[in-house]
């Protein structure tokens, strides 16, 4: 059952990730990447007959802008999963034979300093928009972004399970080592020592800034076919063999689990029972990292290393590019930057194709086989 | 005590006809939870139907205000003018008795080197202006 190698990844394309794009749009980003994912992909703007897009656009609007009539298009409103979710609706429609090529695209050209956005920053008042729980949590002082969601995570992690401040920078370091070497990272050829993410300053205690992400300007693209199709196409083709993701809660102090738990434990295992591979056959991982908790919470809960053998795992093994256990090459969203439009954590999508299309150049991971993405 | 110079977010009520009552027990000095007539769970937040069942037959109910600290983040950078003068404070996810976890403050308790994950707590009720009474929580003295 499932969708095990129907459907390929056959073109991708990026441009780098920035604190900002001061003259361009949003859609000028768009169009450049789906200009760009097309022609990588080998293919004719005409032949794009599904588009998924971000769920800050609609995506008639977007294929409007574009160009494009698909027959098929979509919003992700899955937040930071967005990206790779779309992937696997991607892979969906073209299974069931309703569309021939869908381009997966997402980005954002962030409001420049002078923006409304900003000001409000400067001014303090961060306050998240109304919600249904929002009465229940803004009284008792806002946080910025998620700051806080993910600092609330991480001192039950280092309850629970011993994990100490040093297991956590490493992450960064690694990470910023990766997007050290990667030309589109808004940190690029700028890595970090454990002293400097211990030495940044709290947003959250025990969160460090430089644990955090730092939301970012750009844009991604790439086009989905049938594993049919790809073999006619230039590139090698990326082929999709396991998806999975169960909505449990919107926010994570809503889980009936402990709030270390993520939907992982569920998703890693769908994903994983599709594809036919063990956890252990695993070469390398593009993980959702909004904060370094994040990420090592989803490995643990993929079955990469046992709950609470994360930190231990990333004091004694080395994640970068050349290591043992390669995890977010191109640096992740905390070394690379986290691109508006739920960009961000389609990076992590985009870098596991042009890692097993052997494209990824000086950060080319040697055994890049088979790689595990959480969006 | 009220302060007509409370200046912080107070609760922005979407639907006020579904949550007054949460606020008016706080007044009165109660923490009310709503309970599942059906299933007898408890839940939170409140919404129309119990998020167990999916009956629309709840009740708001008292509990003991006794709970424990799941977790917490003690909040450097706040996201609004008005608290800069509370830094650092503890922004917790507390475990009621009754099972539910709900966002609150610690208080009347040293920050951070007083606050212990699964600490046992209480509730305090913090009347902040003729309308709102806040509910927060302090360290349980037994």
């Amino acid at each position: 059952m499932g969708i095990r190698g129907k459907a390929a990844i056959v073109g991708l394309y990026e441009i780098p990730t920035k604190k900002e794009y001061p003259d361009r749009t949003t859609y000028g980003l768009m169009a450049e990447v789906a200009r760009g994912a097309i022609i990588d992909a080998g293919l004719r703007k005409e032949d794009i007959d599904g588009l998924i897009g971000p769920e800050s656009l609609n995506s008639i609007q977007l294929a409007e802008a574009l160009g494009m009539q698909p027959r098929f298009t979509a919003s992700m409103t899955v937040h930071g999963a967005s990206g790779a979710a779309s992937i696997a609706r991607a892979a969906e429609a073209i299974s069931a034979g309703i569309v021939d090529y869908v381009m997966c695209i997402f980005g954002e050209s962030r409001p420049r300093s002078s923006s409304r956005l900003t000001a409000q920053a400067q001014a303090g008042t961060q306050l998240p928009p109304a919600s249904r729980t929002t009465e229940w949590e803004v009284p008792y002082g806002p946080v910025i972004a998620m700051n806080g969601w993910y600092g609330l995570m991480k001192q039950r992690h280092m309850f629970e399970y011993g994990t100490t401040q040093e297991q956590f920078a490493k992450v960064v370091v690694d990470q910023r080592f990766n997007a050290a070497k990667n030309v589109n990272s808004v940190w690029y050829d700028q890595p970090v020592t454990v002293d400097d993410v211990l030495n940044s300053r709290y947003t959250n205690e025990p969160l460090h800034l430089l644990e955090s992400v730092m939301p970012c300007s750009g844009a991604h693209a790439v086009i989905v076919t049938s594993a049919e199709r790809a073999r006619a196409l230039p590139n090698p083709p990326v082929y999709i063999l396991g998806v999975g993701g169960p909505a449990t809660h919107h926010d994570i102090i809503y889980t009936d689990d402990d709030i270390t738990t993520t939907p992982v434990v569920d998703s890693a295992p769908t994903a994983l029972q599709m594809a036919q591979v063990n956890a252990r056959d695993i070469q390398m991982a593009q993980f959702y990292d909004c904060y370094t908790i994040l990420a090592m919470a989803c490995l643990e809960d993929a079955g990469i290393v046992q709950k609470g053998e994360i930190g231990p795992f990333y004091e004694s093994t080395d994640t970068t590019y050349k290591g043992a256990f390669p995890v977010n090459t191109d640096g992740g969203q905390i070394g690379a930057g986290q691109t508006g439009g739920t960009g961000g954590g389609f990076r992590h999508v985009v870098e596991a194709a042009r890692q097993i299309m052997g494209r990824a150049g000086e950060r080319q991971v040697k055994e890049a086989d088979l790689c595990l993405v959480n969006g | 005590m009220a302060n007509s110079e409370y200046t912080k977010p107070l609760p922005r009520q979407l639907e006020p006809e579904l949550t007054d009552p949460f606020w008016e027990g706080t007044k009165r000095g109660e923490l009310l939870i709503p309970h599942c007539s059906f299933c007898a769970e408890f839940f939170w937040y409140p919404r129309e139907a119990c998020p167990h069942c999916l009956q629309p037959g709840w009740e708001w109910v008292p509990v003991s205000g006794r709970a424990r600290l799941h977790t917490y983040t003690v909040v450097h950078q706040p996201a609004h003018p008005a608290f800069a003068d509370d830094v650092p404070y503890a922004f917790a996810v507390i475990q009621l008795d009754e099972g539910i976890r709900m966002m609150s403050n610690v208080v009347e308790c040293d920050i951070p080197n007083g606050l212990e994950i699964n600490m046992p707590l209480e509730v305090v009720f913090d009347t902040v202006t003729d309308d709102w009474t806040l509910v927060k929580f302090k360290p349980l003295v037994s």
